[in-house]
């Protein structure tokens, strides 16, 4: 089963081709074949888990030879091990359930085969991505599943902020994208290799110097911070929500963000060499999980909050994998891609019945719409880390992780983003679902089953995927990974801490919004409009970034008209000068000519006699 | 006796008087007069060569008649043309004759 592990990534990619090819004919049944193919996915990816998961499995590589440069072989291929074993099943899973949503979601939508077949390049993107044996391959995928994110955040391509938004996307992650493209070329020049294993091998056998690892191991995680959205790139991933929902549950919230923790992750034992670097991961993290939590908490716009939060619970993977918690930060992974998603196709549901993505608007669509009520209700819970839901164990051993690496600032962080956390998530349900309608909503109406269906597989995998910690999850990651033994401390008290966060939060946010139900109208003043106004970062890069490129890019644009454009004007004046003066010999008068004639042979023969003579 | 230089003399000058009027005059008939002269200045030339020359023989006075029969052929074509033109833009002065142009 592990040799055929190729297939999965394959299915998308027909299904892309064909969707490309015959989508117009298909018209809404493109959705039957993204869905069958994303299903075939998902069974070879379940099968090729198990078999990985079995007593006594070993990691299965393969490849071939890609280009042969000089004395460089560039290989392609695809291997199985524990990580990508488990992203391959997180994937397929919540592409498939989206391919499921989508098709009532996007329902009437005239571009709906080319959504699907742009959904299908993705999940295409992000499996080859995810199974590729080494660096360059992975970055090639890499680059492709952030084209796939800028055409779907601009799916709406009509709208300005769409387009905005999809620009903004592209060059944001741009940024973090050349960091990578330096990292892994300076790991080639020292090494002379892009597979994983040899450059492990090549960090911990001291080829490479320390200060080495750490330049590149930093390099390498500035892609990563503008791929997941972390602090100060995180800018991007706000604004992608322009894009339909059921994209920013896949995308934005899922998978694709979900790479940069996921490339930190199998770069671990390159990050592990420096402890520079993992502090650096840490920091960046954790500043991440307590800034775009502390946003979370005053947007009104539901996907909004929601993304806000995905930034935030990026971070707290990144803190975790920074604190060597290398489990604890990729089963965080596992767990918030499914709660994630359910939130989002949740706030996808909401926003498709009642027609605004403000809060403020909403309340009391939980009557309506009693499924969407209460899956949003379980991925809430389980985001804020209520005991027995999927994410109360991934943030327990996240905070233990942090407690762990003696980082107390770093723990203390984690534990107010978590009150955060469970604040503005239920800040988010009180406003929408319960309390009476704030405006006139005469349409509310619970989705068809093919948008509930996923919701209520996520939500039941919401609850229980947080359990597999039992089964040995956790070693079964780590096992040849981590060198150490991963500090298996047990603190209740941190467990009572992580439960007493998650109460307080939902406690504050029923005393200020359950009761009530009202929301201020006031203009938000002094902390309030900080946070509102998101600390002012967009207007800080406004100005320090984006002023001086618009300005350098007027004077490139000066130089282009005036320099450029007078020598090529130039040249055009003189090829007309050229011609001008050809028609003026040309006047038709034969007089004229003749007189030419016998001036060039005066001078003929004048020069001929001077010959002579000289 | 006038030597060969007194010869070569009157034709450069009769055909330098041809060149000028031939570059210089408006009227179309003249332009063709001149034409005639220097077509003449060269048969002045070839005549005086064919008496003085190093190699004197006759082949230079039969070259003169052959030139004097294709001048009087020029002229008909020449004064033919000049009619058509007249008929055509009312008029046989050089410098309004541009159709060459075109």
């Amino acid at each position: 089963m592990l040799a055929n592990a190729w297939l999965i990534p394959l299915f998308p990619l027909i299904s892309f081709v064909l969707l490309v090819a015959f989508g117009r004919q298909l018209k809404e049944g493109a959705a039957y074949v993204g869905i069958l193919s994303l299903l075939a996915s998902f069974v070879v990816a379940v099968g090729v888990f198990f078999e990985r998961f079995a007593e006594g499995a070993h990691d299965y590589i393969t490849s071939f030879d890609w280009l042969n440069i000089g004395d460089f072989v560039f290989t392609m291929g695809f291997e199985v091990n524990q990580l990508n074993a488990m992203m391959l099943i997180v994937v397929t899973l919540v592409s498939l359930m989206v391919h499921l949503y989508s098709k009532g979601y996007m329902h009437g939508d005239e571009r709906f085969p080319v959504f699907y077949s742009y959904l299908s390049l993705f999940t295409f993107s992000m499996l080859m991505l995810v199974i590729s044996p080494n660096l360059l391959q992975a970055y090639i995928f890499w680059e492709l599943v952030g084209a796939s994110s800028f055409l779907l955040i601009g799916f709406y391509f009509f709208k300005p902020s769409a387009r905005a938004a999809a620009k903004k996307a592209f060059l944001t992650t741009r940024v973090g994208d050349l960091g990578i493209f330096i990292g892994i070329s300076l790991l080639f020049w020292q090494t002379g290799t892009f597979e994983y294993a040899a450059i492990f091998e090549a960090a911990h056998s001291g080829v490479l110097s320390p200060e080495f690892i750490t330049l590149t191991s930093i390099l390498i995680f500035i892609g990563a911070v503008g791929k997941s959205g972390q602090f100060p790139l995180h800018i991007w991933l706000p604004d992608a929500m322009e894009g339909p929902t059921p994209v920013s549950a896949l995308i934005h919230a899922a998978t694709m963000v979900a790479a940069g923790v996921y490339l930190v992750a199998r770069l671990f034992p390159l990050f592990e060499a420096s402890a520079t670097a993992m502090l650096t991961v840490a920091i960046i993290g954790g500043v991440t999980a307590i800034f775009a939590a502390s946003i979370g908490l005053v947007q009104n716009d539901i996907k909004r909050v929601l993304a806000y939060s995905t930034v935030s619970q990026l971070g707290y993977m990144m803190m975790a994998l920074g604190s060597a918690g290398y489990v604890a930060g990729v089963f965080h992974l596992f767990t918030h891609a499914f709660f994630k998603a359910l939130l989002f196709l949740a706030a996808g549901s909401v926003i498709h019945s009642v027609g605004t993505q403000d809060i403020k608007e909403m309340g009391g669509v939980g009557k309506h719409m009693p499924i969407t009520k209460i899956v949003f209700l379980i991925g809430a819970l389980a985001i804020a880390g209520v005991p027995g839901l999927a994410g109360f164990f991934s943030k327990e051993e996240i905070l233990i992780a942090t407690y762990d690496s003696g980082n107390v600032v770093l723990f203390w962080l984690a534990l107010t983003a978590a009150v955060m956390t469970a604040f503005y998530m239920f800040r988010l349900y009180f406003l929408t679902f319960s309390g009476t309608p704030r405006h006139e909503n005469h349409h509310v109406h619970e989705s068809p089953i093919f948008m509930t269906l996923p919701m209520i597989i996520l939500a039941v995998l919401a609850i229980f995927s947080g359990y597999v910690v039992y089964a040995g999850f956790g070693e079964w990651l780590a096992h040849g990974v981590i060198s150490g033994e991963e500090g298996e401390g047990h603190h209740t008290w941190i467990m009572v801490l992580s439960i007493a966060a998650a109460f307080g939060g939902i406690g504050l946010a029923y005393l200020l919004y359950g009761r009530n139900n009202k929301v201020s109208t006031a203009e938000p003043k002094g902390l309030h409009k900080l946070l509102f106004n998101k600390y002012y970062v967009d207007e800080f890069y406004g100005t320090t970034v984006i002023k001086p490129y618009t300005l350098f890019g007027y004077v490139l644009k000066f130089f282009d008209k005036y320099v450029i454009g007078g020598l090529v004007q130039f040249t055009a004046w003189i090829a007309v000068a050229i011609g001008r003066l050809g028609q003026r010999l040309q006047n038709g008068q034969v007089q004229a000519y003749s007189l030419v004639t016998i001036l060039g042979l005066v001078i003929l023969l004048l020069s001929m006699t001077a010959g002579r003579l000289w | 006796m006038v030597p060969l230089g007194g010869y070569l003399a009157v034709g450069a000058i009769l055909f330098s008087i041809g060149v000028y009027g031939l570059l210089t005059k408006k009227n179309g008939i003249i332009v063709l007069l001149s034409i005639e002269l220097m077509l003449n200045a060269v048969n002045v030339n070839l005549v005086a060569f064919s008496r003085f020359g190093i190699a004197a023989n006759i082949t230079g006075q039969i070259f003169s008649v052959f030139t004097i029969t294709v001048a009087a052929a020029e002229a008909a074509i020449g004064l033919a043309i000049l009619v058509a033109i007249f008929r055509n833009k009312a008029t046989i002065n050089a410098s309004e004759i541009d159709i060459m142009k075109r």
